[in-house]
């Protein structure tokens, strides 16, 4: 469905997408994981045919996106970043716009564009000029434009950003509904944790290359291995340091940035060494308060994947 | 064809252009500059004689008044009608969305062009009652005021053709508006400087050049008021020694501009993509 093979988009010396190999199914919703400036806004124009790569291929449904554009058109729905609004249309005139850019013909649009607006919960705002609709239904009126001409293939780029949490569940909901349409869905956000429930698959771009890529669970079991654990103690944290510095598993250990009494340090053990530790560490009369592992989210699975990379 | 003219950006354009009340303060304002110089010209030109007479000679030069400002109101207007629309979109981030639909450049392009030249063509006709006090007064041909309107016409689109690609290939509103004006302003007050400098220098030394010629031909000021005046046109042609009509090249070099910053327009709209080779068809 979508396929990008070595991918790349150089400015001058600045490469800001490096040799990207994707490969996307039909129907699967791909989430595309990355710092700001990571290469995801680069990559989508480049599948949404707004941005020629400088090197390698992408192809959309089949469709080169540099030799055939126009096919390409017909079967993506690209919902950018940043977009802006024709203040002086109505939400029904602003669709219908649209509409009959994609060559839909009159009747289907009047039949259409109601029942978009119901799926993105805009029904009641059809006759309101673009201009006075919030941040939220502006989003969701940009997705129901997306959508207009029905295509396969949806990029949405940030769809939830700027939304506040109720707009956010609303957004999530509509996406949910459309991975139900079977819709091809690739989309990027900062927000992780909402990007999980959603997705099949993730991947995760740092200065324009794929660092990790793979289904949410295999990805969340590569942070796994890696766990965090936070120590409390009553009485001698050096004694404790001490302690847990012995042992080869553990590493990065730090003291708690907000309670004092609380150590935290990375651990690489199984849970079986892990009870090992602590039996180990009562015995040693450590007056462990609480001995707790980090609830991980992908947010960290993201942090620990991109640590150690220059983000300059 | 049908698809170039009946076409969603273009509908767009005048839905938005017409709708709003600047469309309608534009036209307004326009009128009232032009209405104020044709019944301030009557005025002034009655107020001393003896006899509140206005002759057909005073109406041929009303005329000329009211075509040389009409044309001076176009040149202002075309390039803020046109050097905005497509960065304006840019800026407003809606050209993106617009340009991932099918639409093929060529016409949003046209489309840009039209829609302003369309608001524009409304102002000029709607100006066409204050002209009746020409015809009522008598003095002018109606194949005169006709050429007239065709110079209108054809300085429009080339401006507005300007102006839409110094649109396209600046990213900047004010630079590209800037840009077309200065351009706007070469063309008429710098050639017409030129024309009279080049004139004045090789006049002295008794011999000919063809410069002047050059640089009249691509002033819609010039050949305008050389439709009134035809002895200008045999002038220019005699001292320069080139009898090719000065209209003509005038037409033929606007004509070649346009086209020119159309295309370039076109082209520049979307980035470059690889040459088509075979289907591109993937699996």
């Amino acid at each position: 469905m979508i396929e990008t093979i070595n991918l790349t988009k150089k400015y001058g010396s600045f490469t800001a997408l490096d040799s990207l190999n994707l490969k996307i199914a039909k129907g699967t919703v791909f989430g595309f994981v990355g710092h700001n400036g990571a290469g995801k806004s680069t990559t989508f124009s480049i599948l949404a045919t707004l941005l020629a790569p400088t090197s390698g291929t992408a192809y959309v449904n089949g469709y080169d996106v540099t030799k055939e554009p126009k096919k390409v058109r017909n079967h993506i729905g690209y919902m950018p970043d940043f977009f802006g609004v024709y203040d002086q249309f109505k939400t029904v005139e602003y669709l219908d716009f649209y509409g009959a850019s994609y060559g839909i013909p009159k009747s289907e649009r009047d039949k259409l564009i109601p029942q978009l607006l119901e799926l993105v919960n805009l029904a009641n705002k059809k006759d309101e000029y673009v201009d006075v609709l919030s941040r939220g239904m502006k989003q969701r009126l940009c997705l129901a434009r997306s959508l207009i001409h029905d295509p396969e293939v949806l990029i949405l780029d940030e769809p939830a950003s700027g939304l506040d949490p109720r707009a956010r569940i609303e957004m999530r909901e509509i996406l949910k509904e459309l991975k139900k349409m079977g819709k091809t869905i690739i989309i990027s956000s900062h927000i992780l944790p909402e990007l999980a429930e959603m997705c099949d698959e993730i991947g995760v771009i740092t200065n324009g290359k794929l660092v990790a890529s793979g289904s949410v669970a295999s990805i969340q079991k590569q942070l796994q291995a890696n766990k965090i654990i936070h120590v409390r103690i009553s009485g001698q944290l050096d004694q404790a340091i001490a302690f847990f510095e012995d042992d080869p598993k553990i590493s990065g250990i730090i003291k708690h940035d907000k309670y004092e009494d609380t150590l935290l340090f990375s651990y690489t053990g199984t849970d079986e060494e892990q009870m090992d530790l602590l039996k180990k560490a009562i015995l040693k009369d450590l007056q462990i308060v609480s001995f707790s592992e980090e609830e991980t989210d992908l947010e960290d699975v993201f942090l620990e994947i991109t640590k150690g990379v220059d983000f300059s | 064809m049908k698809s170039l003219l009946i076409n969603p950006v273009l509908n767009k354009e005048i839905k938005l252009r017409f709708r709003s009340f600047k469309g309608f303060l534009g036209v307004f304002f326009y009128l009232v500059a032009l209405g104020i110089i044709a019944i301030g010209f009557i005025v002034v030109n009655t107020m001393y004689s003896q006899v509140a007479i206005f002759s057909p000679e005073q109406s041929r030069i009303m005329f000329m008044v009211l075509s040389v400002v009409q044309m001076a109101l176009i040149l202002f207007m075309t390039p803020g009608l046109t050097s905005g629309v497509i960065s304006g979109e840019r800026e407003r981030q809606t050209l993106n969305i617009l340009l991932t639909t099918p639409q093929s450049s060529t016409s949003i392009v046209l489309s840009k062009l039209i829609s302003s030249i369309s608001y524009l063509l409304l102002m000029i006709i709607s100006s066409m009652p204050l002209y009746s006090i020409v015809f009522l007064f008598g003095g002018v041909s109606p194949s005169l005021l006709l050429t007239t309107f065709g110079y209108y016409l054809i300085t429009m689109i080339t401006i507005g053709s300007l102006g839409v690609l110094f649109s396209t290939l600046i990213r900047r509103t004010i630079v590209s508006t800037i840009v077309t004006y200065g351009l706007a302003l070469f063309l008429t007050a710098g050639t017409a400087f030129l024309t009279i400098v080049f004139f004045e220098m090789f006049f002295y030394q008794n011999s000919q050049t063809v410069l002047p010629y050059f640089t009249a031909m691509v002033n819609p000021a010039i050949i305008l008021i050389s439709s009134f005046e035809p002895y200008m046109l045999q002038e220019i042609q005699q001292r320069t020694g080139i009898d090719f009509p000065l209209v003509a090249s005038f037409i033929i070099t606007y004509a070649s501009i346009t086209i020119l910053s159309l295309w370039i327009s076109i082209k520049k709209l979307r980035p470059k993509m690889k040459a088509k080779k075979g289907s591109g068809k993937h699996e």
